[in-house]
């Protein structure tokens, strides 16, 4: 409407902006922008430490105006012309965000685990001869000039902007490019490896290519609801989808490609092809913040989705979700049976709780919604540090992540074989750990809501994927370690507080969940 | 004419971009179907816009435009990395990733 009175010579009246409401986001999104000017003007030895600061800092500050935006107790209101909607989730999503990035900007900025780091921005091996191949004299001597390439930094900044917009977004259009500037610096960040260049190319160009696909296919729902609805606002389109008149096919058709592009994003069910290969490929490092922020950030956004626009009709579009959550939940568990690669192993785990996930984002209650942040919570930090225990694990070709590899481990390093173990019993739901209670959470919303089958079949596919988490366990303490085998590398500061962090918090969320559980149930979505 | 022709039309070039994704085998290719894709969606937008009777849809067709320019830059990038290594942009020589 508004564009028809424009035609008409209307004065154009600027949009409020609540500039406190939405600061996180505007620290973050102006750090990257100075982050990329650091990259440029900075020399080279400095960058390191300038890179570094900067991140951190703003991710500090960051934080601190969200604590203070959120104590200070203002109402839950959307701004920037309904675009953004700054509300209890949001606010909780924000944090989970936050506090996941800096754990994985810790990783990623790590130069002990690595010597030199473990990011490259020429990967042409042997092209244009700024470093060789790794190991080389002519690499040494490279990484010891340059310390590190820090191009990523700003990078992860980036991602983090458009995640934390993508949870907010009001409007399907601020969603879509949202989407687009969370996925396009991860997909550079993928390509980035210094170890195993080709497998991280190429984990790059499939996760581009598959990613440009399916948000094509969000794209093409958001046009089918926007014909719909005649607008692209969350509450326009509940409103449209019990008044219209206009045929259903658009409403569900939109409904159907657009939940396509999210559950891609977050790696669910019969969407999930890209999510091994990427996560095997990509530097460890960012696949640890890649798989913990963006199943954060997707499940955000298809809670707000289907919660605000489509909780009225969701009678009509409920059935096939419970399709795909158990085809998530079983592809997950019995394809990560056969797998002999850890890090392959992890990505299945993460697919199989996609489906976990799904099944609380469904119930369209208030209880659902708090189980589902509690439970992306929880799972974002263990599978964080799930993935920063891997990166120590290390041969000389760098990281030894075939599961062979991993006998006996507790032998030489008792330490990060207690952690892992640890970790993979929080992966597993034990209690006591912050995947029991995240679980519980979510399948007590489910079985209050009615999906009393779905919770069963979710219990047995937990089970299933329990036994691929103990064989690993049982690999490390119970195998004679082989004589050439990968040692454990003694981690830096850095890699040291992010895998302390991650786990604190799964010990934390497993012992004491009230304070967070009362944050998740903080109050409903706003539009 | 009718604009609902339009809307058959944006279909039929989103579904030829969508097969030409999933049986061309040169990465350049399959890029272009995916910018095949978007640029039907424009056309949908525009179409629902002139339907509706309001100027959203053709905003909104800008913002497109532009986020597709930037996956171009970003695809490129990604395919010229992978084509220095291995001679090739074939999608199906890039196998070294699975089970």
């Amino acid at each position: 409407m508004t564009g028809l009175v424009l035609a008409q010579g209307a004065p154009i009246t600027a949009p409020e902006v609540a500039y406190f409401a939405i600061s996180p986001l505007l620290v973050v999104l102006g750090a990257a922008c100075a982050g990329v000017l650091v990259e440029a003007f900075v020399p080279r030895h400095q960058r390191w430490a300038a890179q570094v600061g900067l991140t951190l800092l703003a991710l500090v500050t960051a934080g601190v105006l969200l604590v203070a935006y959120a104590r200070g107790g203002a109402p839950a209101a959307t701004t920037l012309a309904g675009a953004i909607s700054v509300d209890s989730p949001t606010l909780f999503l924000w944090g989970t965000l936050l506090g996941l990035t800096v754990a994985g900007v810790l990783l990623i900025a790590d130069r002990s685990v690595e010597p030199g780091g473990a990011f490259v921005t020429d990967a042409a091996a042997g092209g244009s001869g700024r470093s060789g191949p790794v190991g080389t004299v002519q690499d040494r001597i490279t990484a010891g000039r340059t310390g590190m390439q820090t191009e990523v930094l700003p990078l992860t900044l980036f991602a983090l902007g458009g995640m934390m917009t993508f949870c907010a977004a009001n409007d399907l259009l601020t969603m879509f490019v949202a989407l687009e500037v969370l996925s396009l610096p991860l997909y550079l960040m993928c390509g980035l490896a210094r170890r195993r260049r080709l497998l991280s190319q190429e984990a790059a160009v499939k996760y581009f290519l598959l990613g440009a696909f399916a948000s094509a296919f969000f794209l093409y729902g958001v046009a089918l609801l926007y014909g719909y609805a005649g607008s692209v606002r969350l509450a326009d389109i509940a409103g449209a989808s019990v008044a219209s008149q206009r045929s259903d096919t658009l409403l569900f058709g939109g409904l159907a490609l657009l939940v396509v592009g999210l559950l891609f994003k977050a790696a669910v069910g019969p969407f999930h092809t890209w999510t091994p290969d990427v996560y095997q490929g990509a530097p460890t490092p960012v696949t640890a913040f890649m798989s913990a922020a963006t199943k954060v950030a997707a499940f955000g956004a298809i809670l707000r989705v289907l919660t605000v626009a489509f909780g009225d009709s969701r009678w009509e579009w409920r059935g096939v979700l419970w399709a795909v959550a158990i085809a998530s939940m079983v592809i997950g568990a019995v394809i990560g049976l056969t797998q002999t690669d850890v890090k392959r192993m992890v990505a299945y785990s993460s697919i199989a709780h996609a489906g976990f996930i799904l099944i609380g984002a469904i119930a369209i209650t208030e209880q659902g919604l708090s189980g589902t942040m509690f439970y992306l919570l929880s799972y974002g930090f263990t599978s964080l540090a799930v993935f920063g225990v891997i990166s120590l694990v290390r041969d000389a070709d760098g990281e030894a992540t075939h599961l062979s590899q991993w006998a006996g481990l507790a032998k030489r390093s008792p330490l990060v074989a207690g952690v892992m173990t640890f970790l993979l019993l929080a992966l597993a739901g034990i209690p006591l750990t912050s995947g029991f209670t995240g679980k519980f959470a979510v399948f007590s919303a489910a079985l209050a809501d009615g999906m009393a089958p779905l919770v069963v079949v979710a219990l047995i596919a937990s089970a299933v994927a329990a036994f691929f988490y103990l064989r690993v366990i049982v690999l490390m303490y119970f195998s004679e370690p082989a004589p050439d085998g990968p040692t454990v590398t003694v981690p830096g500061a850095f890699t040291t507080a992010a895998i302390t962090l991650g786990v604190l918090i799964t010990l934390l969320l497993g012992v004491a969940p009230t304070l967070a559980l009362s944050w998740a149930a903080g109050g409903p979505f706003v539009s | 004419m009718s604009p609902t022709n339009y809307l058959l039309l944006s279909a039929l070039l989103f579904t030829v971009g969508a097969v030409g994704v999933l049986v061309r085998r040169n990465a350049i290719v399959v890029f272009m179907c995916i910018e095949l894709m978007l640029n039907a969606v424009n056309l949908t937008l525009v179409t629902f816009s002139r339907i509706n009777g309001t100027l959203d849809g053709q905003v909104m067709a800008f913002f497109v435009m532009v986020v597709a320019a930037a996956e171009v830059v970003v695809g490129l990038a990604i395919i010229m990395s992978i084509f220095r290594t291995r001679r090739s942009s074939s999608v199906d020589d890039a196998n070294l990733l699975k089970y």
